[in-house]
Formats: structure tokens, sequence, C-alpha cells
């Protein structure tokens, strides 16, 4: 049995402390998202709509095509999921498993372009997506997401680990390589496989910047860069802008929840190994 | 150019696989494997050439043109103008405001997070805590939300007439602060935002580390009578040395690229005292359509990461 003393108390009071002020700002919009136009600035603040309406979600699917924002976010994201997972897992495979000359020199260039922060060639793919007239399109957007040396890098790290046996034997019953590696790595390695799904998935439905730069036509727009639109037009409507801040943070939040575990592994890989 | 990722990583010195004489003939199973090499590598190789390198390097060039609106329509109408940009800058308010603002930003914000982090993280991680899975996800839950949407909420906190921080400020005496219309809070309310959302992060990697200081130490300094403090000092601190550097580096490099907090709550105002490098390299680029003073910032940020990533090799090889 464990002792419980005024140190069990005082540490166990931190924690809810530490975690109400985590949960507070996310409590609040959740309330605010189904108030009546107005309430969310009342005095004293309401910590709980009094009238709660759906009217706000209403208004941002049929008066201001959020609708169309969700769509373009929930193509863009699952396409570049499913693209750079297939995309990533052959190419760390490949660094891990398959020899060929100046493999690892190869592997380490790469690994030390890690450093490089995105925003440095962000106005030159701009202007060469412009002369491929890819600007406003989902592959304008998609393209940067496609592969990733993070994602290259998790892969390899975790193919290293699969038996070189195993493969030769395979190699020896005659499969050949595709077949090896569809019907023996992936189900190997599926674990980081879903690291790389679940940290890509959040990436690219969460991020800002590219997709601004790239989807200027309102059309097009995910759901973040719709919502930076909104605010400057509707900042007023504290309760709309609440309900379309759910609206793009729910995905994220339930994506989070249901693969939290690969999230774990995917930072202490990072990290710890980095 | 050589950066510290490629000598650090220890994983890539073993494939006996590829260290093969040139001079001995290729079998016909080795031929089948290069083969297949190529095929697996090409479609993440050919994208990160043309989409990520091929960019970069055009990047390095631009900031020594004067590529702007107008060679957008005809790029020969850009010239080499050498290091007039980088000069340009220099004499630049704006952009050492930017700089000012993002120096402050990640010189609050770097060194709160981090303690954030590593408090939160020995709460968690306390031997009496119960239900740990739960408080782990509680903090992680602002590292995955949208940015765009917990900058618009907090946009709402932080009202200084009906925001709930105030109220709650008010409840304990403290006058209404008009967080983000003045210039001397709005970059302080911006880095609270950004230590909210991010904490999380670095809490599960202080985590990791913790879990590798070895309990004996501590039974040992216990029985040494060695109180609280003294142990989190002389034990936990040290053995977190390499956790420090990891979570301190990346931390840094990744708050010196602040973009969408100051573009969201507050345009960069009042008065700039939130325009950030980034947030100033957007302006330049993408409304002002002066692409090669934009490229040059760009480039001023990638020395300053590189930068922070030599501190971190030289600091890594010091405790080697």
């Amino acid at each position: 049995m464990r002792r419980r003393g005024p140190q069990t108390l005082l540490l166990h009071a931190a924690l809810v402390a530490t975690s109400l002020a985590s949960l507070t700002p996310l409590g609040w919009m959740a309330a605010a998202a189904f108030m009546q136009p107005g309430e969310a600035n009342a005095l004293p603040p309401h910590l709980l709509p009094h009238d709660p309406t759906l009217q706000n979600f209403v208004a941002l699917f049929t008066r201001l095509d959020m609708a169309r924002a969700f769509l373009n976010s929930a193509v863009v994201t699952v396409l570049a999921t499913v693209l750079s997972v297939l995309i990533n897992a052959m190419a760390g495979y490949a660094f891990a498993k398959l020899p060929f000359p100046g493999r690892d020199r190869l592997f380490k260039r790469l690994a030390s372009a890690l450093v490089v922060p995105a925003q440095v060639g962000m106005l030159p793919l701009f202007l060469l997506l412009r002369e491929l007239g890819l600007v406003n399109t989902y592959a304008g957007v998609l393209v940067p997401y496609l592969a990733s040396i993070f994602g290259i890098f998790l892969v390899r790290q975790y193919a290293l680990g699969v038996s070189d046996d195993l493969l030769d034997a395979a190699r020896v019953d005659g499969a050949g390589e595709l077949r090896i590696f569809a019907v023996i790595v992936l189900p190997i390695i599926r674990p980081i496989l879903a690291t790389l799904a679940a940290f890509t998935f959040l990436s690219a439905w969460n991020d800002f910047m590219w997709p601004l730069i790239i989807l200027s036509d309102g059309h097009m727009a995910t759901l973040p860069v719709a919502l930076a639109g909104l605010v400057g037009e509707h900042v007023q409507d504290t309760e709309l802008m609440m309900a379309g801040s759910m609206l793009t943070i729910l995905p994220a939040l339930a994506v989070f929840l249901v693969f939290q575990r690969f999230f774990v592994r995917g930072i202490a890989a990072g990290s710890v190994k980095g | 150019m050589r950066s510290p990722l490629t000598k650090r990583s220890p994983l890539t010195k073993r494939s006996p696989l590829t260290k093969r004489s040139p001079l001995t003939k290729r079998s016909p199973l080795e031929k089948r494997q290069l083969r297949a090499a190529a095929w697996f590598l090409a479609p993440a190789l050919l994208l990160l050439l043309v989409f990520f390198f091929l960019p970069v390097i055009a990047g390095l060039l631009l900031g020594l043109t004067d590529f702007d609106i107008y060679a957008i329509g005809s790029p020969g109408n850009a010239r080499f103008v050498g290091v007039e940009n980088y000069a340009r800058l220099l004499s630049n308010d704006v952009f050492w405001r930017s700089l000012g603002n993002t120096l402050f930003f990640v010189a609050l914000g770097g060194p709160l997070s981090v303690a954030v982090s590593l408090g939160t993280a020995m709460l968690v991680d306390a031997k009496l805590t119960r239900l740990r899975p739960l408080f782990r996800t509680i903090y992680f839950a602002p590292v995955v939300t949208t940015l765009v949407s917990v900058a618009i909420i907090w946009r709402y906190l932080y009202h200084p007439r009906y925001g709930l921080l105030n109220h709650v400020l008010g409840l304990v005496g403290v006058g209404p602060i008009d967080w983000l219309g003045d210039p001397h809070w709005a970059m302080p309310a911006i880095v609270l935002l950004a230590v909210w959302k991010n904490f999380g992060y670095n809490m599960l990697i202080f985590v990791a580390g913790l879990q590798a200081v070895p309990a004996e130490l501590y039974e040992a300094a216990a029985i040494d009578g060695a109180g609280g403090w003294r142990r989190f000092r002389h034990i936990t601190l040290p053995g977190l040395a390499p956790t420090f550097l990891f979570v301190g580096v990346t931390t840094m490099i990744g708050y010196f690229q602040v973009f969408a907090e100051p573009y969201v709550m507050t345009q960069g105002g009042p008065l700039g005292s939130t325009r950030s490098v980034v947030l100033f390299m957007y302006e330049e680029g993408f409304r002002w359509w002066r692409i090669g003073t934009a490229s040059a910032t760009a480039v001023v940020l990638l020395l300053i990461t590189l930068a922070g990533a030599l501190l971190q090799f030289r600091l890594q090889k010091e405790r080697a």
C-alpha cells in the first residue's frame, strides 16, 4: 500500500491545478461554441452555455462555406498521410536493408538536412509551383508533405531491426523484392508506420503557413486558413469563431486520443536516438 | 555543409553489407537489390530534390538578386545584386525590430517552456502519482491542437474587458491588462500561449529522461539523508543533462520560427511589437513581393538555426 500523507495530497493538488490550466482554454472553447450570440461576452463570464444552441455550427456550414474548408482539409490530410507513409516506408526500408554503394553516406547527408527550416525554401517553392500551374490545387499543397527526411529516418531506424535471415530466406524461396517488401517487411514495421501516419496526419491537418501561401483562393483553403480569414471579418462573433475552432481541433484531438501510444513512441524515437 | 546530425547518429554505423570492394563483380542477387534500392528510393529522393533541396538552394541564390513583382512575370527582369539585400536588411529598422522581438520570444519562451515541461514531467513521474496516463494525456492535449484555432481562442481569453484571464485576475485584485493591445504585454501574452501549447511535448521527453536516471542513486541519497532539493540538484539535474541539451536546442530552433501566433492574434502589432522574423519574411515575400529581401531573411533564419545546431553539437561533444 502506498502511504497517503500531506505529500501525496500536495502532489495531486499540483497535478489537478496544472491540468485545469491545460484544459480550461479548450473547455471554454467547447462551451462558447454552443452559446447564443453575445453570451460569450457576458459579465461575469458564463462557464457553460445557459441556453445551448447549434446555430453557430449551422451558420458555419450554411452561411460560411466551412464545409468546403473541412473537405479540403480532409482530402489534403488523408492524401498526405497515405502517400507519405508509402513513400517514406519504401525509402526508409531501402536505406536500412537494400545495399548499394554510398548508401550510408547518402543517408547521413540527408539526415544533416533535417536542421534546415522549411521556410527557407518556401518562396522559391511557391514560384516553382506557380510555373507548374499548381497554385490553388491539392497537388500544390501536397508536394512538400509527401517525402519527409524525418519520416525516412524513423522508418530506417525501425527497419534496421528486421532480420536479414528472414529476407534472405524469402529470396531463396524466389520472392521478388517488391513482394518481400509488401508481404514480409510492411507487416513487421507496421508500428512505426502507424507512428508516422499519426504524425503526418496531425502536421498536415494543423499546418498553416504553407497552405496560407499556396491556397490563396478561398474555395481551396484548408480549415486553419479559412479560420484565420474568418476571424478577420467575424472577430465580434466570439461564439461563431469558437465553433469554427472546435470544428478544426476536434479531428486532431480524436486522432491523438485513438493513436496516443504511437505518438509517445515517435517522440521517444525522435529525441533519444535523434 | 556538415551538420551536427551527421556525426551524432550512432545508428548509421552498422551495415556491413555496404562494405564491398568496388573491384569485385556484382552477383545477380546484388544487382537485383541495387535495382530494387533505386526504385524504392526514387520517389522520395526525387520529391525531396525537386521540392525541398532545389528550392532551398534557389532561396540562397534569390537572396543575391533583386527579384520582385516585375520578375515574377518574366524572371529575366531580376538582376544579380550581390549582398545588397543583406545590406538593406541591416539598415532596416523593421527587420531589426522583428529580430529583437523573436529573440525576446525565444529568450523568455524557451526557458519558461523547458521549466514548465520539467516541472510537469516530475509531477507525472513522481512515485506517489495516481492516474499517470490521464495526466500525461491532459498535458499533451494542447500539443495536438491546431495552432490557428488556439491562437484565436487565446485572443478571446486575452480580451481586456470580456476575457476570462482578466476576469480571473480581477478576482485577486489585479487590474485589467490590455494583453494584446499594449506593446509591453503583447509579446509576453504570445509567449504564455506558446508555453501552454507546447510544454506537453517536452514533458514527454523529460519523463523518458527521468526514467533513465537510476533509482539506486535516489535510494542511496535518501539513506545519506539528502533532502528533496539536494536530490533534485545533485541527481536529477545532472542525470537529465543530455535531455536538457536536446530539449533546449530543439525548442530554441522551433521558437525562432514563430509565425502563426502573431499572424492570427496581433498581425505583428501593436506598434510592431510582435512582428517575428518569419512574419517579416512572409510580409516581404507575399505581401510586397520583395522576393530578394525575403530570401535574404530566410537565409538569416537558416544561419541562426545552424548556429543553434552547432551549439548543440559542441556541447554534446564536450560532455562526451
